[in-house]
């Protein structure tokens, strides 16, 4: 037993480990947080960094590792013992209640507020705290929050989760949360954060904008593929060596790309500049064009933009220019209650029917000719959808887009929870479809794919930053653009 | 800027001003109704109605259905009229068995995920038939004391005025003043975030479910009152009747925005209506009709406030 009061740790999560299925999204996390300290959170798209805020927060429990909070290690450790010791978290996306006035929400927040006057009080509270970080904000807490605009939203939220009822606020996790701040108000909140560390209270800091995190946190730890990479005080790294340390070790693979001259050619899909902002896109016939970037930026509202300004016409011809493969199977790709065949023709029974009948030989013929061509692993089409696995159901789709006459196909992170072999076939597949002329659009959250591409958009806050060109697609420019960008 | 009319305010204001124009239009057309008795007879039936549009409103502030409403308020009628009325305690218990299952319905659409929709469907031909059971025949007798407080006749306002300002004031109070009533507010708003905060959903639901067959309860109570016997098929239109009580008063299907006066409101212009067609003398043949027709006007001056509404928050 030690009298000395040491320092405990506010929360230490060690070797924690959690998978998906097949996906590793924490693979043996140690992280220690000590009072009166701003910890900085970084790492691409799928790194962990949401999976250990829910781990630290209680919203899941890791398949293996400990928790220990104040040096006492947690035998159940949930939602409610997290928030009794102290731990509170401004998610990424808004998370508010739309039909409560902000005192409501604020009572939603904190357990203890209730019987006579709990309304006064809660006004008070929250509307001290709101004054205390963002001064002039102009926010009546009476107002419904389905009136305020997101940025004031966020200015609830953060300060609903630093203010203090009951239990004192030890730590409070931020993940990104001056995306939609304006500078102004992300200066207001970072001065915050930096008085409440002082004041001995700690902060996780989650963001995209390596200046802030730099100027903000104590301690900066960066995260790749579910472990953290690096660990380091705040003033020895600076925003190329920060890039350079989630990046990982270059691979001695190499691909041949083909940089096609485009000059004088017609694109075949074309937007302008999203917002007035950033580089147009084009795509050409045969190109495979990857959306890279972090996750939320823009990348698949092109993609749909694209589809829609291409098939939102009631008058649309007979022949489709443009296929789409969905990104979430369950939500919008596959039709669970129909066979294979019928989930693979859906798209083309245009080109099946005669006369308003769609002709079941044709019909089977070329779903055989798909099953061959993509391998997809079932005795029998006529067989529910469901009856295949993820990664079977993915080639499904895909063949459902390649079937189509569509000169081009546009495809929203079709990857996700597919196993490697899975997604080396199809690889070859976009690779051989590509060489006869058909144009992809990839929007991808993994780096390997993304270096797969001919040509590549890089977005950050819905616009297109930079376009990477043949050899110059690699993993540390797409990072440099994705992240750096950011601050121009 | 300060706005005149916060949208609770203007989602109140459509409920109130059809039920005006309604009342005016009745006393113009029959003005012997413009008095204590008169009131009273116009607004009798309003009561049961109210109560279980509260509590088809607390089923709907979680995003859910209860389409077993008519039946179950038909069930606790003929409880009500027989073994409440012989045996009191036996009564009880029963009643108290009812709102037990609905907690329980709470919890099982809450862990299977089911849609309220299917189970309550399921439920109705449950209470249906519980009801048959119960009163096979129209019979049955109203307790002495519901029957003596329902024709109470208290100075100055009639017994069913005051009736529905009480239903109107307590079921506000819960469910729009109490730190309870933010939580149940709050699981139709955004169920995640309420979770995140540490709260239990399951819990919530099935304390919304008992509560509202709490007040389903005191509907058939009070609806055996006014009639002094039961039937197993007295309450059937109440399904609709408490659903379309709901959405009038401004209250809508998902999202947890609904409003106890709202819903009261809605309530007594649905039975107005009825009275209003008798007046104009439209055979009983058009009436379902013509209040079908009262209802799409209402609702349509309401989505075209809500536009306004929406245009003004744009610009």
């Amino acid at each position: 037993m030690t009298a000395i009061p040491l320092r405990h740790a506010v929360i230490e999560v060690a070797d924690a480990k959690i998978s998906f299925g097949a996906v590793k999204a924490l693979d043996g996390v140690t992280l220690r947080i000590l009072p009166g300290e701003c910890v900085g959170l970084v790492g691409h798209n799928g790194a962990g960094k949401s999976t250990i805020v829910n781990v630290i927060n209680g919203g899941l429990s890791p398949h293996q590792g400990t928790i220990a909070c104040a040096g006492e290690p947690m035998q159940r450790y949930g939602i409610a013992a997290a928030r009794a010791n102290g731990v509170r978290c401004v998610f990424q996306e808004l998370s508010l209640c739309p039909n409560l006035t902000v005192i409501e929400n604020t009572r939603v927040m904190h357990r203890t507020l209730t019987g006579w006057g709990w309304r006064r009080r809660a006004a008070r509270i929250i509307g001290d705290k709101l004054d205390e970080i963002f001064p002039g904000h102009g926010i009546d807490p009476t107002g419904v929050v389905s009136d305020l605009s997101i940025a004031e939203r966020q200015m609830v939220e953060i300060a609903t989760a630093f203010s203090q009822v009951a239990q004192p606020v030890k730590l409070v996790i931020l993940d990104e949360p001056t995306s939609s701040l304006d500078a102004s108000l992300a200066t207001q909140l970072l001065d915050y954060v930096r008085r409440f560390v002082e004041a001995g209270g700690s902060v996780i800091f989650i963001s995209h904008i390596l200046g802030e995190i730099l100027s903000t946190s104590d301690r900066i730890v960066v995260m790749k593929d579910g472990k953290v990479v690096a660990e380091r005080p705040a003033g020895k790294f600076d925003e190329h060596s920060l890039v350079a340390a989630m990046g990982s070790v270059v691979k001695g693979r190499h691909q041949e790309k083909r940089i096609n001259d485009t000059a004088g050619l017609t694109p075949l899909l074309s937007q302008p500049s999203r917002r007035g902002k950033g580089l147009a896109f084009e795509a050409f016939a045969g190109e495979i064009i990857g959306l890279a970037g972090l996750g939320g930026h823009g990348q698949t509202d092109t993609l749909i933009d694209l589809y829609l300004a291409r098939t939102g016409s009631w008058l649309r011809g007979r022949d489709a220019e443009v296929a789409f493969v969905a990104g979430d199977r369950a939500l919008n790709g596959v039709f669970p209650l129909w066979s294979i065949l019928k989930n693979l023709t859906i798209a083309d029974l245009a080109g099946l029917s005669r006369r308003g009948l769609v002709s079941e030989p044709a019909e089977a013929n070329l779903g055989q000719a798909w099953k061959q061509r993509i391998e997809i692993r079932t005795q029998d089409l006529g067989n529910p959808i469901l009856s295949l696995s993820g990664g079977n159901q993915q080639k499904v789709l895909f063949a459902r887009a390649l079937a189509t006459p569509a000169p081009a196909v546009l495809m929203d992170d079709p990857m996700r929870g597919v196993d490697i072999g899975t997604k080396q076939e199809v690889y070859a597949i976009l690779r051989a479809e590509a060489d006869k002329g058909r144009t992809f659009v990839w929007y991808s959250t993994e780096m390997d794919e993304i270096c797969l591409c001919d040509r590549v958009y890089v977005f950050n806050n819905g616009v297109i930053v930079a376009e990477l060109k043949g050899d110059s697609v690699t993993e540390k420019n797409v990072l440099a653009a994705s992240f750096i960008g950011a601050a121009a | 800027m300060k706005k005149v009319l916060s949208s609770d305010t203007i989602r109140l204001l459509i409920p109130a001003l059809s039920l005006t124009i309604l009342l005016i239009s009745v006393f113009y057309l029959q003005p012997r109704a413009m008095s204590y008795v008169g009131l009273n007879l116009l607004f009798n039936l309003a009561v049961p109605i109210a109560l279980a549009t509260i509590a088809q409103m607390l089923i709907m502030t979680v995003n859910d259905l209860d389409l077993s409403m008519g039946t179950f308020v038909s069930f606790v009628a003929c409880v009500a009229a027989t073994f409440l009325q012989a045996t009191p305690v036996i009564g009880v218990l029963i009643l108290a068995a009812a709102i037990a299952t609905y907690a329980a319905l709470g919890v099982l659409i809450h862990m299977r995920n089911l849609p309220s929709i299917v189970v309550t469907l399921g439920m109705s031909f449950i209470w249906g038939g519980l009801a048959v059971l119960i009163l096979p025949a129209p019979g049955g007798e109203a307790p002495a004391w519901v029957r003596a407080v329902m024709i109470s006749r208290p100075p100055f306002m009639p017994m069913a005025i005051i009736a529905c300002i009480i239903i109107a004031v307590v079921s506000h109070f819960i469910i729009m003043r109490s730190s309870f009533g933010v939580i149940l507010r709050g699981v139709g708003g955004n169920a995640r975030s309420v979770e995140r905060a540490g709260w239990s959903i399951l819990g919530v639901r099935a304390a919304t479910y008992a509560l509202a067959a709490f007040f389903a309860i005191l509907a058939g109570i009070s609806l055996v009152g006014l009639t002094t016997s039961a039937d197993a098929n007295i309450a059937l239109r109440y399904t609709l009747l408490s659903i379309a009580g709901v959405i009038l008063g401004g209250g809508e299907f998902t999202g947890g925005r609904v409003s106890p006066i709202g819903a009261v409101i809605g309530a007594l212009t649905l039975t107005l209506a009825g009275s209003f067609l008798s007046f104009l003398r439209i055979s009983p043949d058009w009436q379902i009709g013509a209040q079908g027709a009262i209802l799409i006007v209402v609702l349509g001056l309401r989505l075209l406030l809500n536009r306004l509404e929406n245009r003004g928050k744009r610009s």
